[in-house]
């Protein structure tokens, strides 16, 4: 699948921003003032650019809009809905955090688990595709949800969480990958099942249905990425998952959130550059191509 | 609205025959040509570079073609189109995060209203029949309406009120209809001749069907064997043997 910028922003930012401010949500990290105003402030910021990146690839952004409406059947007007809800229902836990007002916890309890609804859901629009095999894995919400945690635990300092998660974290990479690489096989979709020749003999391709390009080959049959899938995987786990820890243990607080923040995000971004190049989508059978 | 109807009135659809079918790509231009037409707000399939080095357009059929390698005997060409199958669990329905994408109660047809599609692309992505083709000028969602456009016009003589490809098929190897109806021609050529779904596991519940080639006039040996088993006679028999005796 073509790995689009604006996508895997929007995934791995809203996903750091909901899982920091779920954090923030069930007081996992005591702030108040002016430090609370920062840390609700960044994790709003992380939540609204990666929303707002996720409508940079669409073909009318200014019907954004109408993506509210389907909660009851799809699963990306759920993630709109979700992180709409979240980002409304913290609010005043956040407003309470800097002002002092002195609102139950119980607010931030409920958006936090409204954080983890807009994550799964999130996951579950690339989960529920049956075309796409690597995808259609109850390991993609694991996967989402682990990087939330663990990126917000990293961005938090909170020791020891975040060197367990990065731990979990890397284990459910690791997973991923290794359940991943025989999918598409176990799906069992050929070109025979494709287009139904199978009932004949071996099928071929004989020549392209077509010599140029099409949507098709530039949005499902991307391999770029796929030369490289070794090095990348390395790079992911070592940034996402094991250069956090070192750091986090090495530094002072405030040197080691940034630091292994960004170490951790530059991870994510490759892995979630990974879970879409390294995605085949069944269409490719009918062009011998994967 | 993107839940998909309990039932459909009618299961509209095609039979493609893969026995007939020659691979013409005539089905691919009338398409195109008459879904190209600007009809008031929704606007024809663009192309990109179309008489330069990179064309690139959008299309609601493709033909592709296929190499069948019997287990024994010679192989087969097999020229395949491939368009919308109007699913009845269609999973780029579900999906769709607008409601631009629907299935209608009536007859099943699947088609996207262009004013609600915010060009999203995840039923494309949902699709793994390749049906759907963004519009690169449009920024929405194109696929096969199957004519709709056509088949209830009643300015059309009652010979063209089908889908263009149906309509212009040369071959006869394109057939539209209902497939609720289980005495229709098209429910009645299908199970005739072992009409099949593509890719039933995936649980999509295609309508359209495709006949399989029959297996008559397969040739039993490749068609160049013969030739190996000729006996010269004559005065090439003569030099045959006298060389073959050297």
């Amino acid at each position: 699948m073509h790995p689009a910028p604006s996508v895997i922003l929007f995934t791995v930012l809203s996903g750091l921003g909901f899982g920091f401010l779920a954090l923030l949500g069930l007081g996992a990290l005591p702030v108040s003032g002016w430090g609370a105003f920062t840390c609700w402030g960044l994790g709003y910021a992380l939540a609204v650019a990666g929303l707002l990146a996720s409508t940079f690839h669409l073909g009318h952004p200014e019907r954004a809009w109408r993506a509210f409406s389907q909660w009851r059947s799809s699963w990306l007007s759920r993630e709109g809905v979700s992180a709409v809800l979240t980002l409304l229902v913290l609010a005043p836990m956040a407003l309470s955090d800097w002002l002092d007002l002195g609102f139950g916890r119980w607010i931030g309890v409920l958006g936090a688990g409204l954080c983890a609804v807009t994550v799964l859901s999130t996951a579950m629009i690339y989960t529920q595709l049956r075309s796409v095999p690597r995808w259609n894995h109850w390991l993609t919400p694991v996967t989402f949800l682990c990087f939330a945690a663990t990126g917000a635990a990293i961005l938090a300092v909170r020791l020891p969480w975040a060197y367990g998660l990065c731990a979990v974290l890397a284990l459910v990479l690791l997973a991923g990958w290794r359940v991943g690489d025989g999918a598409f096989a176990r799906a069992g979709q050929t070109i025979g099942s494709a287009t139904g020749l199978d009932r004949l003999g071996r099928a071929e391709i004989f020549e392209p249905a077509h010599t140029a390009g099409n949507y098709l080959l530039r949005e499902m049959i991307y391999v770029v990425g796929r030369r490289h899938v070794a090095k990348l995987r390395v790079i992911a786990l070592v940034f996402a998952c094991i250069l956090p820890v070192a750091l986090l243990a090495a530094l002072p607080v405030h040197l080691a959130s940034v630091l292994a923040t960004a170490a951790h995000l530059l991870g994510a971004f490759a892995a979630r550059w990974l879970f879409f190049a390294e995605a085949e989508h069944v269409v490719g059978l009918y062009y011998g191509k994967r | 609205m993107t839940t998909l109807p309990q039932t459909t009135g009618k299961k509209l659809g095609l039979v493609i025959d893969l026995d007939t079918c020659v691979g013409c790509q005539a089905c691919v231009t009338a398409c195109k040509g008459w879904n190209d037409q600007d009809q008031g707000r929704v606007k024809g399939l663009s192309d990109q570079d179309p008489y330069g080095a990179a064309p690139s357009g959008t299309f609601l059929n493709r033909v592709h073609s296929y190499q069948v390698t019997p287990e024994t005997g010679p192989a087969q060409i097999v020229t395949f189109p491939r368009s919308c199958l109007h699913c009845e669990d269609a999973p780029c329905v579900t999906v769709c995060p607008t409601g631009a994408s629907f299935k209608r109660a009536e007859d099943g047809i699947v088609l996207v209203n262009e004013d609600a599609c915010i060009g999203c692309g995840l039923c494309a992505w949902a699709c793994p029949y390749g049906a759907r083709e963004m519009d690169a000028a449009q920024g929405v969602m194109k696929k096969c309406t199957l004519c709709v456009d056509r088949i209830y016009n009643d300015h059309l003589p009652e010979e063209d009120r089908e889908p263009a490809c149906v309509r212009t098929c040369p071959t006869g190897a394109r057939h539209f209809g209902d497939f609720a109806d289980p005495d229709s021609a098209v429910s009645r050529l299908s199970a005739d001749r072992g009409g099949y779904a593509l890719m039933p596991d995936l649980k999509t519940k295609p309508v359209n069907r495709y006949l399989p080639p029959r297996k008559k006039g397969a040739a039993q040996a490749a068609p160049l064997a013969p030739l190996l088993e000729i006996r010269a006679s004559g005065f090439a028999g003569w030099l045959d043997r006298v060389l073959g005796k050297i």
